[in-house]
């Protein structure tokens, strides 16, 4: 979220598309409910069922799901053709003047540069113009055809209200009226918040959705200010947290990357990562990036990492794919070619598409480790349980460790909500049985491996037996010991760039946040981003003062919220050219003539005088990007695509297949229905319910009593059609799985008509297996494809096809 | 009767100790008073209080978790029950169906409390020490990794990378198990890592 929980209660208009928080983020939905009530604000749901979300909106539109891109392209255009843009918000803070190189085009479907064998682009045309100053070419008049509003302007064109029926199937008056609620949000004193979720990420272009609405965001100026923002509300307690601190193939904490192997050492590495300003006086704060890199290093390696050996550079493995995603990794084992794998409260054999791919997957590895509080599918995915988990244990001869874990009721520690919120929590209970802390399993296991390294040697020992492990007891590492590992430490006197004769922290103290750090070796942090949550003041994040001066909703005394206690993100953008609020009922900071203050934490150098120094500090363009040069893999603009598995060709590019730029592995292919199939005519979705919490509460006596059994959701007309009666036995299969389930059949769930064909949508629930106190079940997941994200490969799970039959009874 | 009682104070001074005096201040009879003696204290009174968040979504919902026994004080603590944190400005108090069942996750019958292992082939799970189950854990890692680990590529650049076991890490750790997960599996050369928020 770009801003908080506790600030929705600020806006306008909420947008709920792509997520579903009445039900999934009941609790969070509330502030919806505050600013219905306390501020006139409306609520618009757009959604392929009418969710309890919907139930309490002003306006309901339906969607086919999977075309979220034209639905906003579609905003977007509306927008521009009814002159209802915050010009000088968008002239000001995004890269509409900028100006595109000769050579890049969009054309039935496909950007130049793309290469059909390798499903991918030449982005070399995907950027902007250099002038001989080095900056790039802008054009404040946005008369030259090729400055990136006109681009854009002509690149939604084809969004009409019509072509959005056609594609959505929503209908056209009422996209008119959810499109003339938007645009009025355009004026500097509305405000309009999207709240969106796994509805959006989950898709073969979910990065791209997430891109339309934010470029409308921007159309309409409502970032940066108090109730407006893109707020991902994620789906659990810290994978915000788990991503920060960069627990994927290709990250280092706080979203720096690790190297490729085309990085041959430091000065290679960081020659892509300079971010030289791309315009006069911006911030472009990774110019920074060297710091935290090298104060990364220090925390992992200590002494080990020196100048003369690169501060450990060769101690980092290095990348030779973009990355070994979770998709990736079950394709390699797949393919026999992994032999160990981990699951840390993680149940893959649920939450992973194609079941039957993942069974056959952990049944090629010789060991596999679960370690879990919970008895998880996956740790039982050798044990028959009939048309459930339908293996024979004799013929898999993977060894498994189940190793039980605390759960947060036994352990101390930070978790980061949707907000930003480091949130320190205490241990309340004693473990049951021998269940141990994580933090305990972890050092434990590395204690021994260092170990056996020590005494018989091996691979390339070094970043094993070196790494710095500076705890009291080394065997089991206490949370504060880890906590101010993150937040940085002074090894040694830091003192301050411009005046020297200031100290900013004395050798061995903890860092005050991330402009302390260095880059000779004079610092380690583990994660910069969370710098400043436990330094010389104390424990940050166990901070519990409710004082909310205004009432504004930013309790900047309750935690830590990431970065630099900042509560709302690029709130430099919440005042004009001359630092004034656009809205003064709005203020979050402003510009006294010498330095900006107020609410929150600026979000620019305090003294950046507003007239030069632009809010999006991250970015080289210090603007933020309606157009991303080359930094998206599937285009610099979003682009409608249709799902893999899709009941319709692709109304504007009828040729293009799914996403063309992502990654299909071979084989998988094959386990796609084709376009329009008429074996698999049905649009099928999966979604969680409220009683539920994905593959947990199952094993909570009182949610599994609540929702006791898997269902399936179709529509009073798909049922009629087929002759499937409410509470009736139902056959789902896919191309891949079949399921069996009863049907629940509702209002809720309306067929849909796409380009002229009337699309009957099936909803399947995903929180039943074979473990725990409900009935056992199947999942969706049994059904989905194996396909992800262009950019991140977060799986398709949204939108697949599927075959429905009303069947005698269960078979199992 | 404007006397300035934290919750807290409230729920102790209700309790029947010293219910005849302070009931008494507050204006009771003594038949009223002989009734509250009567009443068995309730029983949060006596319970620690604990502040933690919910688990489940990333609305994170401040909880108070009431236990038996303080872990603070060396003793074990079991906990008895969990209600939302009426001081947290997310959720004032409140919970959802799940946040709500939250005591039922703490002591769901399928917890795990024992390592086990299934061997090859086997159809069952079988009790194996910690001691045994992290020593052969580090073995097996140590030996795929002597065996597959890839100090060069083909162009002879360093790449110290080791791809042949992988790790998932977890969706609702704490971000200093996430740190202490991230500095081993790094530090390794494992380059199959993920986290939940993939999916």
């Amino acid at each position: 979220m770009t801003n908080s929980w506790t600030d929705i209660k600020n806006t306008d208009l909420v947008v709920i598309m792509g997520g579903n928080a009445a039900e999934a983020h009941p609790c969070g939905f509330k502030w919806v409910t505050e600013a219905k009530a306390n501020r006139g604000a409306k609520l618009i749901v757009i959604d392929p069922r009418f969710t309890r979300s919907a139930s309490v909106s002003d306006l309901y539109a339906p969607i086919r799901q999977g075309t979220d891109i034209a639905f906003l392209l579609g905003l977007i255009n509306h927008c521009i053709q009814n002159d209802k843009v915050q010009w000088d918000y968008l002239k000001a803070f995004t890269n509409a003047t900028y100006v595109v190189k000769e050579g890049f085009t969009y054309q039935d479907g496909l950007f130049s540069g793309y290469n059909e064998a390798k499903r991918d682009y030449d982005k070399s045309s995907w950027d902007y113009d250099i002038g001989t100053d080095g900056f790039a070419v802008v054009d404040a008049t946005l008369a030259n055809p090729r400055c990136v509003w006109n681009l854009l302007k002509k690149h939604v064109a084809v969004y009409t209200p019509e072509m959005v029926e056609r594609i959505c199937g929503t209908p056209k008056d009422r996209f008119l009226k959810v499109a003339a609620m938007v645009a009025e949000t355009s004026s500097p004193t509305k405000a309009m918040t999207s709240m969106y979720a796994l509805g959006w990420t989950q898709h073969s272009k979910g990065s791209q959705n997430i891109r339309a609405m934010a470029m409308l965001q921007l159309v309409l100026g409502n970032i940066g200010i108090r109730g407006g923002g893109m707020n991902a509300l994620r789906g659990h307690s810290n994978i915000q947290g788990l991503t920060d601190l960069g627990l994927m193939s290709n990250l280092l904490p706080g979203y720096l990357t690790l190297p490729t192997e085309k990085e041959v050492d430091l000065a290679a590495y960081m020659s892509t990562r300079g971010f030289k300003p791309l315009r006069p006086n911006q911030m472009s704060y990774w110019q920074n990036y060297r710091k935290f890199f090298v104060s990364f290093q220090k925390s992992m390696w200590g002494n080990a990492a020196t100048p003369e050996n690169d501060f450990a550079y060769n101690y980092l493995p290095k990348l030779d794919l973009p990355g070994y995603d979770l998709l990736r990794a079950f394709e390699l084992m797949h393919q026999g070619k992994m032999n160990g794998y981990f699951c840390q409260g993680f149940n893959p054999l649920q939450a992973a598409p194609n079941k039957k791919k993942v069974i056959e997957s952990l049944s090629k590895l010789k060991y596999l480790v679960i370690m879990d509080p919970l008895d998880t599918e996956t740790g039982r995915f050798w044990e028959n349980h009939g048309p459930y988990n339908d293996v024979d244990p004799s013929q898999i001869q993977t060894e498994v460790y189940q190793l039980p874990s605390t759960c947060f009721a036994e352990d101390d520690g930070s978790l980061v909500n949707s907000g930003r919120w480091l949130q320190w929590h205490w241990a309340g209970g004693t473990p049951p049985g021998e269940a141990k802390r994580d933090t305990w399993i972890m050092a434990q296991l590395y204690l021994r491996l260092k170990e056996l390294y020590t005494k018989e040697g091996g691979a390339f020992a070094d970043p094993i037996v070196k790494l710095n492990w500076p705890y009291a007891d080394p065997g089991d590492p206490k949370a504060e010991e880890l906590a101010q590992e993150i937040n940085g430490r002074a090894l040694a006197r830091v003192t301050d760039t411009a005046d020297p004769t200031k100290v900013l922290a004395e050798a061995g103290k903890l860092l005050p946040g991330f402009a302390a750090l260095r880059d000779d070796g004079s610092t380690s942090c583990g994660c910069w981003i969370y710098s400043g949550c436990f330094n010389e003041n104390g424990n940050n994040m166990a901070r519990r003062d409710t004082t909310d001066p205004d009432e504004t909703g930013a309790y900047s005394k309750w935690a830590f919220s990431w970065p630099a206690n900042r509560r709302i993100l690029y709130n430099r953008a919440s005042a004009d050219l001359t630092g004034k609020a656009w809205d003064p009922s709005r203020k979050v900071i402003e510009w006294d003539g010498t330095k900006w203050s107020g609410y929150d934490v600026p979000d620019i150098l305090p003294t950046a005088k507003p007239d030069q120094v632009g809010p999006f500090i991250m970015n080289p363009e210090g603007v933020s990007r309606l157009f991303t040069r080359g930094m998206m893999r599937d285009g610099p603009f979003p682009a409608h695509y249709e799902p893999f598995e899709s009941p319709i060709a692709n109304p504007i590019a009828p040729k293009v297949r799914g996403n063309p730029a992502a990654r299909v592995f071979e084989g998988d292919m094959a386990q796609f229905a084709e376009s329009a199939s008429r074996e698999f005519p049905y649009a099928a979705t999966s979604y969680r319910l409220t009683e539920h919490f994905h593959f947990w509460t199952k094993h909570v006596i009182v949610n599994a009593v609540m929702q006791p059994e898997f269902f399936v959701e179709i529509s009073e007309q798909l049922a009629a059609e087929k002759g499937i009666t409410k509470g009736g036995w139902v056959r789902v299969w896919s191309k891949r799985g079949s399921v069996v389930a009863k049907a629940m059949v509702t209002k809720r769930i309306r067929p849909l008509t796409c380009d002229g064909k009337t699309v009957h949508i099936v909803g399947i629930p995903l929180h039943w297996g074979f473990t725990g106190a409900a009935k056992k079940g199947f999942g969706p997941n049994m059904l989905t494809p194996f396909v992800g994200d262009a950019n991140i490969e977060t799986p398709e799970y949204k939108a697949f096809l599927v075959n429905i039959e009303p069947i005698a009874g269960p078979v199992a | 009767m404007n006397i300035d009682l934290s919750r807290r104070a409230f729920l102790q001074t209700a309790g029947a100790g010293l219910a005849g005096t302070t009931l008494g201040a507050l204006g009771f009879g003594d038949s009223e008073a002989a009734h509250a003696a009567a009443i068995r204290a309730f029983k949060l009174a006596n319970a620690t209080e604990t502040r933690n968040t919910c688990p489940y979504c990333s609305v994170a919902c401040g909880i108070i978790l009431y236990s038996k026994g303080d872990l603070r004080k060396g003793e074990p603590a079991e906990i008895t029950h969990i209600e939302g944190d009426t001081d947290h400005p997310t959720n004032r108090g409140t919970l959802c169906p799940k946040g709500s069942a939250l005591l039922g996750f703490v002591k769901s019958p399928t917890r795990l409390q024992h390592p086990m292992i299934r061997k090859p082939g086997s159809d069952k799970f079988e009790p194996i020490s910690w001691e045994d189950a992290l020593g052969r854990i580090a073995r097996l890692m140590k030996d795929d990794r002597d065996k597959n680990f890839v100090a060069t590529n083909n162009d002879g650049v360093t790449v110290n990378r080791w791809i042949t076991t992988g790790f998932l890490a977890a969706s609702a750790s704490t971000n200093e198990t996430a740190f202490a997960t991230y500095k081993v599996v790094r530090s390794a050369g494992m380059l199959v890592f993920d986290n939940q928020a993939r999916v």
